[in-house]
C-alpha cells in the first residue's frame, strides 16, 4: 500500500516477531490525523464500517481518493462497535440472501484484501423453531437460500444437541425446540478489527478520517448538495455527500429535506464474565428474542431485540437483563452461575420492511446508506462496495436496486422481516 | 423500569403499555392516492427531542392516549387525547 509516495508497513508474522523482539520501535499510527481540507470530492458523513468501506472501495475500485470521513465521535463508536460480530447470509428473500451473501464473501478474505487480522470465524450459525410457524419459516429460508447457493439447512432437535450438548432439547421446556435452520458459513468477526483495517486502508490510500468532527448542516443550492458544515465552525465544499449513519440518519437526511422512513429505537446487548470454550456455534432464538455465542475470549455476548419504543437513550435496563436471562437460561439452564460483566445498547434505524435504504435521494449528489436496523454490521463490505460503485457511476449497481429509497412511495417492499426481526 | 403515566391510572410501568407510535394525521382513506397512503404508512419525523405520540394502556384501563416524550432521555409531558 503506498501512503502518498510513503509505503504503509505491512503487518506480517514476520513482523510480530521483529517487534516482540524489540527491533523495529514502536507500531506505527495505523491512520493518520490531517487538517481538514476547504474543498474534497466525497464527503462521507459517519466513520462506522459501512462510511470507511465505502471509502475503501471509493479509492481501491474507482480511483477516487480525495475523500473526507466525518466522524462526530471516534470512528467505529456506533454502531460498528455496539452489534453483537455475528455475520450470517440466511435471509429470505432472494434479494436479501444475495446481497449479504457477497457480504461474507468478502469478510471471508477481508484479512488477506486490508491486510488486518479481522478474525473471522466461520463457526456455524443456527437459528431455533420452538413452533410449527417457525419451523415452517426456517423450511422456507433454507429453500430460498439452496437456490441462491448458500449453505443452508433445517436439522431436528437431535442433530442440535450434538452441535451444542448444553442445549436443553428436551419436551418439557416452556418452549421446546422443534428443530433449526442450520447454517454453517455463518460466525462472529471482530467488529473493531473491520473498522479499523478498513480505516487504515482508506488512510493509505490518501483518504482523510476526521474525528470528533460533527456535521451540523448540509448546504444545497437549487437542488444540489454544495458542501457540509461542522460543529467547530468549519465549511467544507464537496458536490457529493454520502450519509452512512446508523441512529442519526433522519438528524442528517432533515438536513437537505429528505423524508426518511426509519424510526429509531435502541437494542440492548451484554456480556458475561470468560468462561473455557464450550459454545462453538451462534445460537439465535427468535421466540425468546435473545442470541448467543461465544467469543475468542470466552466471555459470552448476549443480544436482543430492539426495545418496545423508538428512543434515541443509549441507557441500559434492568427489566432487559431480567428478561434476557431468563430466556438464555431457557436454553441452556447450566448458566445459571455465570455473571453478567456489562451491557450497553446501539441505536437501530428501523424500517418498514426490515430492509437497508441505500443509493440516491430526490436531491442530487446527495446518497443515502441508512436504515440498517439490526442488519448493518454483517453487510459492511457489500455496502461500501455498492455504495462506491453507486456514487462512481451515478446509479445503484443491480445488487441494490431493490434497496432505494423511492420503493416505500411506490410499494416495492423487500420483507425481511421473517429473517431480520431477532436473527442476529 | 421506566414509569409511563397514564392520564387514567397514574403512573405505570411501562411494560403496562403497548407503544403505537408517532401521532400523525390520516388522510382521507376516500380520496387519498396510493402513494400519500403509502406516505403515511411509513414516513415518520422520528425526531431526536419532543414529540407527540399515541399509548395503549393494555394491561390497566385499556385505552389510547396521547403523550409528549422526549426521545434522548425519554422525559414526559402530558397531551391532549389523540383522536
Amino acid at each position: 500500500m503506498s501512503r502518498n509516495g510513503q509505503r504503509t508497513p505491512r503487518y506480517s508474522a514476520w513482523s510480530l516477531v521483529r517487534h516482540g523482539l524489540g527491533a523495529g520501535g514502536e507500531w506505527g499510527r495505523a491512520f493518520r490525523h490531517h487538517t481538514p481540507r476547504q474543498a474534497y470530492d466525497v464527503v462521507i458523513i459517519g466513520g462506522g464500517v459501512h462510511g470507511l468501506a465505502t471509502a475503501h472501495y471509493l479509492a481501491e475500485n474507482h480511483g477516487i481518493t480525495n475523500i473526507a470521513v466525518l466522524e462526530k465521535s471516534y470512528i467505529g463508536s456506533g454502531g460498528s462497535g455496539r452489534n453483537t460480530a455475528i455475520l450470517r447470509s440466511n435471509y429470505l428473500t432472494p434479494e436479501g440472501v444475495r446481497f449479504y451473501d457477497r457480504s461474507v464473501k468478502l469478510y471471508e478474505h477481508l484479512a488477506a484484501d486490508l491486510n488486518f487480522n479481522v478474525m473471522f470465524s466461520q463457526r456455524g450459525h443456527m437459528t431455533l423453531a420452538h413452533n410449527d410457524s417457525s419451523l415452517r419459516t426456517m423450511h422456507w429460508r433454507a429453500e430460498v437460500n439452496k437456490l441462491q447457493g448458500v449453505d443452508s439447512s433445517v436439522i431436528d432437535p437431535g442433530e442440535i444437541k450434538k452441535l451444542v450438548p448444553y442445549m436443553d432439547v428436551s419436551a418439557s421446556t416452556r418452549y421446546p425446540i422443534l428443530g433449526a435452520l442450520y447454517h454453517p458459513p455463518g460466525g462472529i468477526i471482530r467488529h473493531d478489527a473491520v473498522v479499523w483495517g478498513y480505516a487504515r486502508s482508506a488512510d493509505a490510500h490518501g483518504v482523510h478520517i476526521h474525528q470528533k468532527t460533527e456535521v451540523v448542516g448540509i448546504d444545497v443550492t437549487s437542488n444540489r448538495v454544495t458542501g457540509v458544515r461542522t460543529a467547530d465552525g468549519r465549511r467544507i465544499s464537496a458536490p457529493v455527500v454520502v450519509n452512512c449513519t446508523a441512529g442519526w440518519s433522519t438528524l442528517i437526511s432533515d438536513m437537505v429535506g429528505v423524508d426518511m422512513p426509519v424510526q429509531t429505537f435502541p437494542l440492548q446487548a451484554a456480556v458475561t464474565e470468560p468462561v473455557k470454550p464450550f459454545l462453538d456455534t451462534v445460537v439465535v432464538s427468535g421466540t425468546l428474542h435473545t442470541y448467543v455465542s461465544q467469543t475468542d475470549r470466552g466471555e459470552l455476548v448476549f443480544g436482543a431485540s430492539v426495545d418496545p419504543f423508538a428512543s434515541y437513550s443509549t441507557r441500559g435496563s434492568l427489566d432487559f437483563v431480567e428478561g434476557l436471562a431468563g430466556h438464555v437460561l431457557e436454553l441452556m439452564p447450566a448458566l445459571s452461575k455465570m455473571r453478567l460483566l456489562r451491557q450497553w445498547a446501539g441505536l437501530c434505524d428501523m424500517t418498514p420492511d426490515y430492509s437497508p435504504i441505500m443509493g440516491l435521494t430526490p436531491v442530487e449528489g446527495f446518497f443515502v446508506d441508512v436504515g440498517w436496523g439490526t442488519y448493518g454490521f454483517k453487510a459492511g463490505p457489500v455496502s461500501g462496495e455498492a455504495m462506491a460503485a453507486c456514487i462512481a457511476h451515478g446509479k445503484p449497481p443491480e445488487i441494490i436496486a431493490a434497496f432505494g429509497l423511492d420503493r416505500f412511495e411506490e410499494g416495492r417492499l423487500v420483507g425481511e422481516k421473517g429473517a431480520a426481526a431477532v436473527g442476529h | 423500569m421506566m414509569l409511563l403515566t397514564c392520564p387514567n391510572c397514574g403512573a405505570r410501568n411501562v411494560s403496562e403499555f403497548r407503544y403505537v407510535g408517532e401521532a400523525k394525521s390520516r388522510p382521507d382513506p376516500e380520496t387519498a392516492t396510493p402513494e400519500q397512503w403509502r406516505r403515511y404508512l411509513y414516513f415518520h419525523r422520528n425526531p431526536a427531542g419532543w414529540i407527540k405520540e399515541t399509548w395503549y394502556h393494555g394491561s390497566g384501563c385499556r385505552r389510547y392516549f396521547g403523550i409528549e416524550r422526549n426521545t434522548v432521555d425519554n422525559a414526559q409531558r402530558p397531551a391532549g387525547v389523540t383522536s
